[in-house]
């Protein structure tokens, strides 16, 4: 059900994140004109034109920002995928891509690291170690949640807020009686940030999230009829669990990777979903490439806000969608 | 031709182990001819949303076999009886502001692959099921803003657009207008196809349908016409309720009229 409005839509936001993507380049503690971003941009890219700006300038764009963009435009479009289909395959809207347990195991593995373990493989410890920890939480949430083989969506919500407070009371524990300076490394993790963004660490979030929307636009029917009713989704032809199963193991995997590169990010998986469904409907086909660009058109603007409103800090991007977000959706409730 | 056979079938619901007897079934035998519309009846509890479950593939009985076209349900894949079985229930997807052609178009999951996307035939169906419900033209409206009939004829044009050859109703007419019940059941009755449907109005099971079940404590306690079924004995017996049993003066079908103690 391709109509014309909705092609347009889409095309209208995928050109509006190109533009936001290249425009954000420019902010930050050291402003770059634009047109020195794109001619940059360019040159790098595909070797276009003359190098006149300062090397500084180069390494910034080319080296920091960049990465750091493509990192939040990625994150941003995942958080918002997982909440949409978490959503639809718990009937509930205020599901939440950090419900599930995952980004609390993720948590405890990188204070555990921070704390205890040092980085013993360089840069990538951190987010090894919050993977493993987001890999440990899913099992057990999974664990304790199926009962008979059976694997009920209100359980597995309420397994998964269950093993998130446990799994932050241990960190919360261990970073109140540690270091404190480790302490604050870990609170800028856990409060989300993009600053870890490299090159290197590119490849994998962005393997996930393409993935993972492949696997759950293929999905897209199942998904309408899980939101449904799970009486609804059978007598459809559906076999409801397997198909909540799959949901919930993508879901997690996916949360796990982004949360432990970007750590805890809240609020856009959960209101993504909302904005994305005023615009186009609750069809998956439709919602799901709508999150997507809205997500990452999100984030890439608020990392935007996070480095400028205190710069030379940077503000903990988790505490900016929050504040952002919320102050949205509270406006556009009250529209409503 | 296609017809249903439910053939002694037992349940009884999970994880309530101590003594539990309502919703439990004990050897309920039940037949749906091609183009017959079968109702079921029976006292509240007494296990009529346990059979059509069993019936449509979502439980599983402990005993006995459910027959479609000779074929047992359970060794068959869900999908293949979602091709074959629609079914017309109370859950409603209220939530998330699905449109009404979107919900119409859930018919067509079972006969759908991974990737598969609307094709001109499918969209075809689509408007036709909506059509046949009187409700061609509200294809862009929110479900959750309609009203409880026009709700429950989105359900059924979802069932529709299935192209099954047998449908099952639980309780098709509840918090209906006596309007709509009319219109649902006579639509339902219209459409030829094999039916299966709970229904708690006993003078509405009178008038549409062919054959009646009356179900009690699990087990099947009558069945045939509702001349031969709707006796004042049996109501009494099952539903503990006196009432006065005539024929309707227009249309010849049983006519129960319930006597109420001052």
């Amino acid at each position: 059900m391709i109509d014309r409005r909705y092609a347009l839509l889409l095309s209208a936001l995928g050109g509006l994140l190109l533009i936001s993507c290249v425009i954000s380049l420019g902010f930050g503690s050291a402003r770059v004109p634009v047109d020195v971003v794109w001619r940059i941009l360019l040159h790098k890219a595909l070797g276009i034109g003359e190098a006149n700006w300062s090397a500084g300038q180069e390494h910034i764009v080319w080296l920091i920002r960049v990465p750091r963009m493509l990192l939040g435009a990625l994150v941003g479009a995942g958080l918002a995928l997982i909440g949409a289909v978490l959503q639809a395959v718990t009937r509930n809207p205020l599901a939440d891509p950090h419900l599930l347990g995952v980004t609390s195991g993720a948590t405890l593995g990188a204070v555990i690291v921070v704390l205890h373990v040092g980085e013993v493989i360089g840069l990538l410890t951190l987010p090894t170690a919050a993977f493993i920890g987001a890999l440990l939480s899913m099992l057990v949430v999974l664990a304790v949640a199926s009962r008979n083989g059976r694997l009920e969506s209100d359980r597995l919500l309420l397994c998964g807020v269950a093993v998130s407070f446990v799994m932050m009371a241990v960190a919360n524990l261990l970073l109140f009686m540690g270091d404190h300076r480790a302490a604050s490394a870990v609170m800028f993790w856990m409060l989300g940030g993009l600053g870890l963004a490299r090159w290197e660490l590119l490849a994998i979030p962005t393997v996930t999230v393409l993935l993972g929307l492949v696997l759950l636009l293929g999905m897209a029917r199942p998904l309408n009829a899980l939101m449904s009713g799970e009486q609804t989704a059978v007598t459809l032809g559906l076999n409801a669990r397997n198909v909540r199963l799959k949901v919930f193991l993508i879901a997690s995997l996916m949360t796990g990777v982004l949360v432990s590169i970007s750590g805890s990010i809240g609020f856009v998986g959960l209101m993504v979903p909302h904005i994305a469904r005023r615009l186009v409907g609750a069809e998956h086909r439709r919602v799901l490439p709508v999150c997507v660009l809205l997500g990452s058109l999100f984030l890439v603007w608020v990392d935007v806000a996070a480095r400028t409103l205190i710069a030379p800090e940077d503000l903990p991007i988790g505490v900016a969608t929050a504040a952002i977000g919320g102050l949205f959706f509270i406006g556009l409730m009250r529209k409503r | 031709m296609t017809a249903l056979n439910l053939h002694h079938l037992a349940w009884s619901p999970l994880g309530h182990g101590h003594c539990h007897h309502q919703f439990q079934l004990r050897d309920a035998s039940l037949r749906v001819g091609a183009g017959e519309f079968v109702g079921l009846i029976g006292p509240n509890g007494s296990g009529k949303t346990s059979l059509l479950r069993c019936a449509y593939r979502f439980s599983k009985p402990a005993a006995g076999e459910v027959l479609l076209d000779h074929q047992n349900v359970w060794k068959q894949s869900s999908r293949w009886c979602a091709q074959r079985i629609a079914v017309v229930l109370q859950e409603f997807p209220d939530a998330f502001g699905l449109r009404v052609d979107e919900v119409v178009a859930m018919g067509r999951t079972p006969h759908k692959g991974l990737f598969d996307g609307d094709t001109r035939h499918d969209r075809q169906l689509i408007e036709q099921a909506l059509e046949s419900v009187g409700l061609l033209g509200f294809e862009d409206h929110a479900f959750a803003t309609l009203s409880g009939g026009e709700k429950q004829r989105v359900i059924l044009a979802r069932a529709l657009a299935q192209q099954p050859q047998l449908l099952i109703l639980d309780e098709p007419t509840n918090h209906l207008d006596p309007r709509y019940q009319l219109e649902l059941l006579g639509l339902v009755k219209r459409l030829n196809i094999g039916t299966l449907a709970s229904i708690h109005d006993l003078n509405l099971a009178a008038a549409f349908c062919d054959r009646l079940y009356v179900i009690n404590h699990g087990q099947i306690v009558a069945s045939g016409t509702p001349h031969e079924v709707l006796t004042a004995e049996l109501l009494r017996e099952v539903f503990g309720v006196e009432a006065l049993i005539d024929t309707h003066p227009l249309s010849g079908y049983p006519r129960i009229t319930w006597i109420t103690q001052p």
